[in-house]
Parts: C-alpha cells; structure tokens; sequence
C-alpha cells in the first residue's frame, strides 16, 4: 500500500528489480585527439593573421590603431585553450580595427568632400582648414579657407581656397 | 669557394607533429669573429639602400617575412612586440638611418637574413654536442644546462645533451660565440612558408660572409 499519510509514496521493494540496469563506469583508455582541433586552430591563427597584416597595410600613411595582440608567453607550444584564446583575441583585435579603420574612412570620405566645397563656395567655408592627414593621405599639404587681401578681403566677402605643400624643413 | 655542407636537424616528435614542415638546418664553419672589414660595412650600406618605409611597412605581405609572423603568432609570441628578425633590422635600419656594423659574426647574420628573410644564430663549435635539433623544454630545465629556468614546453634549440638557446631568444651564455671562438656552428629555421632554398641560401650567405673575410679581417 501507498505510504499517503507520510506525503509520499513508498516505492515497493520489487521496484528495483524492474529498473534497468545502469551502465557500468567506463573510463576512456586513450585521451581525445586533440590534432584535428588544433590543426583548424593553426590554420584560423594564420588566417587571421594575415587578414591582420592586409589591414595593416591598408591602414598606411594613418596613425593611432591598436595592432598588439597579447602573447603567451612563447616561444613554446600553446594548449588548445591558448590557441582558442588567441584566435579570439585576434578575430577581436581584426574586428575593432576594422571597424575603426571604417569609421576613419567615412570621416575622410566627408573631409574630401568638404575641400571640392570649399573649392566651390569658399565663402561658405570662412577659415575652415583641412590638412592630408585628414584625408588619411601623407605629407602636410593642407587646404586653408582665407580672405583675399587680409583685413580688405573679410570686408568685401573676398575668400579663396589656399593650398599649402610641402613639409616645413627639419631644423 | 665550395659551399659548406648542410646538416638536417632533428625535430621533436610532438613539435613534428604540431608543425609537420619546421626545421632546422645547420652548416659548421671555420671562422672567427671580429672587427668587420671594410668590404662587408660596404655591403651592409648597400643593403641598408634597400629598406624604405613604404617597403618595411609592406614587408609583413611578403612571403617569407609573413610566414615568421605566422609561426610566432602560433608559437604564443606577439610579433608586433618582439618582432621577427627581419622586422627588428628592417625598423633599426629606419631608426638609425642605416644598417651599423656591430662585428663579422652580427654583420654576416644580418646580411644573410636581410638577403633572404630567414634568421640566423650562431653558436661556438666547440661548445656544443654533435647534432643539433628542436625540442620542448623539460620539467624544470635551465637554459644551457646551468643557466636561467626555462618554462614548461618552451621551444628550445638544442644538442642531444641540452639546450643551447630559446628559440628566437637567448642563447646560453656559455653556447654563444665569444673572441676565442674559431669554429662556429650556424644553425637557421625554416617554417612553414618558406621554400627550402631560403633557408640554405641564408646558411651559405653567412658562412661565404664568415669565412671570405677571414684573411681581410686578420690583415
């Protein structure tokens, strides 16, 4: 009979004949191959560091990204944990500067076209200053918003577009 | 002048396995060190003409330069911190305006790997056991046999005894080529990515650097 004034039911002591049997504890003989995890591993680090090394050069004459990825403590040979940690840092580290690298360009893209409207409407640009670097182009040719003839010219509305190149000589 | 004779390092097991085309080749060689003479200062001038900035910059494409990056990226080192040994004379040559001459032995070394890519050491002759090869360190190794502590399965170029160097690191103290040396033994890496022919080309390059200026240098 069902122990009900106990809140439970009593299991019979023929239940456990009827349980299947559990399966015996086995241990694996051999660790898992761990070569064909680490191989794709191998293969994703070269593949990122390459993609690293294009944006890299993609980025050149523009200053100010992030390239260090941190290492671990080589030259030795890294555990499948470090080798999944540092794809992701690189997969991280190519993601970020590829997203800053875009943002760079798209203001970029907007300062060239800012310069061919201060080429067309200088007065609409009074001393707006645009420099190759902002352009993400080397050398310090810069693109300055002037009034024609000084203190005259900013009287009269008289602006021009002046363009400056060449670096000041090292002294 | 008969090129010297190449030697095959072995190559740990599990390191064979990880990275099925490392190697690592030597070539034994008469030499000694010293004053560079003024023939090879000329060469490093030469060769310093190659490095612009634009080239150092799009040097990490190339081929041969790319696939160290690669290998020490795999190997847990950061190239962009402790550069490749091409990458680290390329950027000196930018910093110091030119290639300088240190002595024969570093003038030789540099002057094959800027020459082909591929990194070079030396070691003394006669310091060192007969046959040289890669492996991981073991439990509680010192460098050199009696030097700093190496970390566990730290990559370590050694002899059948002990180990003679980390890998694109220090070299025992005792290992290295000192003024006393007359016999060297360089030893150059080759990873996956770069052809064979690199690799013994920046083997002959150094040897034909050591020992075509032994009498010049002596003079």
């Amino acid at each position: 009979m069902p122990d009900i004034a106990a809140g439970r039911t009593a299991i019979p002591p023929q239940a456990d004949s009827v349980r299947p049997p559990s399966p015996p504890l086995v241990l694996p003989r051999t660790a898992p191959d761990e070569r064909p995890a680490r191989r794709t591993l191998l293969g994703q680090i070269e593949r990122l560091e390459s993609e690293l090394s294009q944006l890299f050069c993609s980025t050149w004459p523009r200053h100010g990204f992030e390239w260090s990825v941190p290492s671990r403590g080589g030259p030795r040979m890294l555990s499948l944990a470090d080798l999944e940690g540092l794809r992701d840092d690189l997969a991280e580290r190519l993601s970020q500067t590829r997203r800053s690298f875009s943002d760079r360009t798209y203001v970029e893209d907007q300062n060239r076209r800012r310069i061919e409207e201060m080429l067309l409407e200088p007065e609409q640009h009074k001393w707006v200053r645009v420099a190759n670097e902002d352009i993400g182009e080397p050398g310090c040719k810069h693109w300055h918003v002037r009034p024609r003839w000084g203190v005259l010219g900013m009287l009269m509305n008289w602006w021009r577009v002046r363009i400056s190149s060449g670096c000041p000589l090292a002294t | 002048m008969s090129e010297p004779e190449l030697t095959q390092g072995w190559i740990d097991v599990e390191l064979a396995e990880e990275f099925p085309e490392l190697s690592l080749d030597y070539v034994w060689v008469e030499a000694r060190s010293g004053r560079s003479p003024v023939a090879v200062r000329d060469r490093l001038r030469e060769l310093s003409d190659r490095f612009t900035g634009l080239k150092v910059i799009h040097m990490r494409q190339d081929p041969v330069p790319w696939a160290y990056r690669v290998f020490f990226r795999q190997v847990g080192v950061d190239p962009d911190s402790d550069r490749t040994p091409v990458e680290r004379i390329a950027i000196e040559r930018l910093e110091w305006g030119g290639l300088r001459s240190a002595n024969l032995l570093d003038d030789a070394l540099v002057i094959s790997t800027v020459e082909t890519g591929v990194p070079v050491i030396a070691f003394d002759a006669e310091k060192v056991g007969g046959h040289l090869g890669l492996r991981l360190a073991r439990k509680a190794e010192l460098l050199g046999g009696g030097g700093r502590p190496l970390s566990a399965r730290q990559i370590v170029v050694a002899d059948e005894d002990r180990s003679l160097s980390v890998l694109f690191g220090e070299i025992a103290e005792e290992r290295g080529v000192t003024r006393k040396t007359s016999r060297m033994v360089l030893a150059a890496l080759g990873v996956k990515g770069v052809p064979a022919i690199s690799v013994e080309e920046a083997l002959w390059t150094a040897a034909d650097v050591l020992s075509a200026h032994q009498y010049a240098r002596r003079r």
